[in-house]
């Protein structure tokens, strides 16, 4: 490797370059149109259930709020345990099946519409706006020589990304330690060191992720960008640039008959390229830096109006239908296809079993332990005694009275004072002994169930199984 | 520091531990820039994969590299603040078993007023306080149910707890002093004084009869004489045992190490307690796992187990 190397340092006009690309910062255009609509939509919608759900209450508590110390996680009426780790994991299949399901029909919709980096920068870019203008403004201010007026602008732009961040930040801690006693501990000056930290940490994600890092994000760290590629197929629907119709691309005055000029209906006024966040030309083609945002289709949408045009020179279309056919029809009759149908009965296989999971889920859950050093024991009246140490959590978030019995060997009875009272979200042990009449019973380890069973609703039962020793 | 024979080795390892963070800054500089002509490409990396597939040869992404600077300005900082060159201590002091006393006391300073407020209660006061007993029964749990059982039931060999028979004394004292230093009663083998096993049989079959039980009335009339001259030095004139030894009450039906006429037997030949025996009769002392206040709120839910109703 250093061979080479050291040869070329031989060669007299060289230079010691660093090999990298200087970042050109990208002005993005502000675009207004259909898909930017749905784009906001879905901004207002993401942020007003992020922001807006730990103010929420439920039952005297916070409605949503993951309890890492106690580990209790409340979602509206349900108490998670770590016990039901298999629901989140069940909700992660869903997530990725969906993902695969909407990328293959409709390419990147998560990174164009939904995923945070591409929301939190609309908003910041947003704000961009409002205080230094518009793209030429932009560029025009921060060509400017250094200035009161440019100072006092960024100054701005940067306390209410800081501000914007740190809400965010002190949101989503909110999710882990109560928001109204988070508030109150900021207002008292008084909140804790990992609470400041993950503050601090997570405003600063988002104060770099949306307003310095944006579109490097997508490009370079975001490994999810990568790997759709493999989910996408000829049928699948990308922002696509009809060069057919588009090309040769030329300016020409609005009343000009283009088709006897030789041109295609591009007018190359370069719209596209300025507002596309990631600073691609839609024109070359499929680009991997494209996140399908569809701010290039909207603003082609406005120039082919303006010219008179019919609209969709650059639109979402398919692969096949570029070529084979086009129109909605086709991409309809098209997505019945292996993939498509593969992914979607997954979805809806775990769906239905996850939301089926949910419904017959009984807050009561059972572990039971033998104790391990007394075996087996003789009571005064002859009877063969085990005894269990049994684990009785109550999901339920108010208290419960239960019945312990045993079943499995003929006359097993269980000595625990009955009923067994356990509060709301709490986790009692019990010790129990349970006896049987050794007579006619062979020596040795025989299987035995507990069955713990709510006192007023018999629906309401854990069984759990352990095993009864007979010498 | 004994851990090295001389300064000299860790003089050694501290140059051994810069050079190195020294050659990985300097490695890192040359392998994020590259001498290549001027408009030339950099060049690939020499090898055709699938017939025309070749990579360039270019340096790391730049947030990869500074990710490397960064870990040098950190083990740097940390090299001065924490030990780790050589013998140099680190300018905090830090060690692992300064660490432990620190989470200990943290910990003390945490929950010892929970246990300092039981222990300045009346005995009675905790025995029928719910807090006291959830913590007593975790206490219970994780320091005596492994011998006396979940439920304090014991079992051969191990005192039941909750039946109100008290091998030493079921006052709040005597608990805690069972607690505290623990027992080791002795049962001593007594073969050759009770005139073998014939003799012990005579003395079981008195003992059977003492609480109640079915016996062979020649065999206990013959052991009663026995018991009297063996006996009762420990076991006292009404055999109902005495507290101060832990000789057992033999009247009262409960049976420590078996009630049967064989365990008795085996009791009497061969002794508890003693080497060539069967059976623990050793209660462990506490007092360096638990400090009095929680040996006062331990003995406390042990103390309330015995008054607890059976069914």
């Amino acid at each position: 490797m250093t061979q080479p190397l050291r040869s070329l340092a031989s060669v007299s006009n060289e230079v010691e370059t660093a090999l990298y690309e200087v970042r050109k910062k990208i002005y993005p255009r502000a675009v207004h149109g259909r898909f930017a609509a749905a784009r906001w939509a879905l901004v207002w919608l993401t942020q007003l259930v992020f922001y807006g759900l730990p103010w929420l209450t439920w039952n005297g508590r916070q409605a949503v709020l993951f309890d890492l110390g106690a580990r209790r996680f409340y979602i509206f009426g349900y108490v998670f345990w770590p016990q039901d780790f298999i629901f989140l994991t069940g909700l992660l299949v869903i997530s990725a099946l969906a993902l695969f399901l909407f990328t293959a029909i409709a390419g990147r919709l998560w990174c164009g519409y939904a995923c945070p980096q591409t929301v939190y920068t609309e908003i910041f870019m947003w704000i961009e706006r409002v205080i230094e203008g518009d793209r030429m403004r932009r560029m025009r201010l921060d060509q400017a020589p250094l200035s009161a007026s440019k100072v006092s602008l960024k100054a701005v732009k940067h306390a209410l990304w800081i501000a914007a961040a740190l809400w965010t930040g002190v949101t989503f801690v909110g999710y882990f330690t109560p928001i109204q006693v988070l508030t109150d501990e900021i207002a008292t000056w008084t909140l804790g060191p990992w609470e400041t930290f993950w503050i601090v940490f997570y405003g600063f994600a988002t104060y770099g992720n949306a307003g310095w890092m944006r579109e490097q994000v997508c490009k370079y760290m975001c490994p999810y960008a990568r790997f759709q590629g493999v989910m996408f197929d000829r049928d699948t629907l990308v922002i696509t640039y009809d060069a057919a119709r588009g090309e040769p691309r030329g300016a020409r005055s609005r009343s000009a008959d283009y088709k006897a000029a030789g041109l295609g209906a591009c007018v190359d006024c370069n719209i596209c390229v300025q507002v596309c966040p990631t600073g691609i030309d839609i024109r070359t083609g499929l680009q991997y830096e494209c996140i399908g945002c569809a701010a290039c289709i909207d603003a082609c949408d406005q120039v082919m109006d303006r010219m008179s045009y019919p609209r969709g020179l650059i639109r979402y279309a398919t692969q096949n239908a570029m070529h084979e056919g086009d129109g909605p029809r086709w991409f309809l009759r098209r997505l019945l296809r292996s993939r498509i149908a593969v992914y979607g009965a997954l979805l809806a296989l775990v769906s239905v079993v996850l939301l089926a999971g949910l419904y017959l889920r009984v807050p009561l859950k059972v572990d039971v332990i033998r104790d391990r050093a007394t075996l087996v024991r003789d009571t005064s009246e002859g009877l063969i005694e085990n005894v269990y140490r049994l684990q009785i959590m109550n999901t339920d978030e108010r208290i419960h009275r239960y019945v312990v019995r045993a079943s499995g060997l003929e006359g097993l009875t269980v000595s625990v004072r009955q009923p067994v009272e356990v509060p709301g979200a709490t986790t009692l042990a019990v010790a129990v002994a349970v006896q049987v009449d050794p007579a006619g019973i062979k020596p040795g380890s025989h299987p035995i169930v507990f069955h713990v069973e709510d006192a007023e609703d018999p629906h309401l039962r854990a069984d759990e199984k352990s095993r009864f020793f007979v010498r | 520091m004994s851990d090295f024979t001389s300064d000299l080795w860790s003089l050694y390892i501290a140059l051994i531990t810069v050079a190195s963070i020294i050659a990985c800054a300097v490695l890192l500089k040359s392998l994020s820039t590259r001498r290549v002509a001027k408009g030339e490409p950099v060049g690939t990396t020499g090898h055709t994969w699938d017939e025309d597939l070749a990579e360039w040869n270019n340096p790391l992404p730049r947030w990869w590299i500074w990710l490397f600077y960064i870990t040098i300005v950190f083990s740097l900082g940390y090299l001065v603040l924490y030990p780790g060159l050589g013998s140099f201590r680190g300018i905090f002091d830090w060690t692992s078993a300064g660490q432990y006393q620190q989470e200990q006391a943290a910990a003390a300073a945490t929950y010892g007023p929970i246990y300092e407020k039981f222990a300045r209660e009346d005995f009675d006061k905790v025995t029928g306080d719910p807090q006291a007993r959830q913590i007593g029964q975790r206490l219970f749990l994780t320091y005596c149910a492994q011998c006396h059982g979940s439920d304090a039931g014991g079992s051969r060999g191990f005192p039941s707890l909750r039946d109100n028979d008290w091998l030493y004394g079921g006052t709040p004292e005597a608990i805690k002093t069972s607690i505290r230093d623990g027992r080791n009663g002795v049962m001593p083998p007594l073969s050759a004084a009770v005139g073998g096993e014939e003799g012990a049989r005579d003395i079981a079959h008195y003992v059977l009869s003492l609480s109640g039980r079915t016996y062979d009335p020649v065999r206990a009339h013959r052991g009663r004489d026995k018991f009297a001259t063996t006996c009762i030095a420990c076991h006292g004139k009404d055999a109902k045992g005495n507290q101060a030894l832990g000789a057992p009450n033999l009247t009262d039906g409960v049976w420590l190490h078996g009630g049967s006429e064989r365990a008795i037997v085996e009791t009497i030949l061969k002794g508890r307690g003693m080497p060539a025996a069967s059976g623990i009769t050793v209660m462990p002392a506490h007092k360096g796992l638990l400090d009095e206040n929680r040996i006062h709120l331990l003995a406390a839910y042990v103390y309330g187990l015995s008054r607890e109703p059976r069914k």
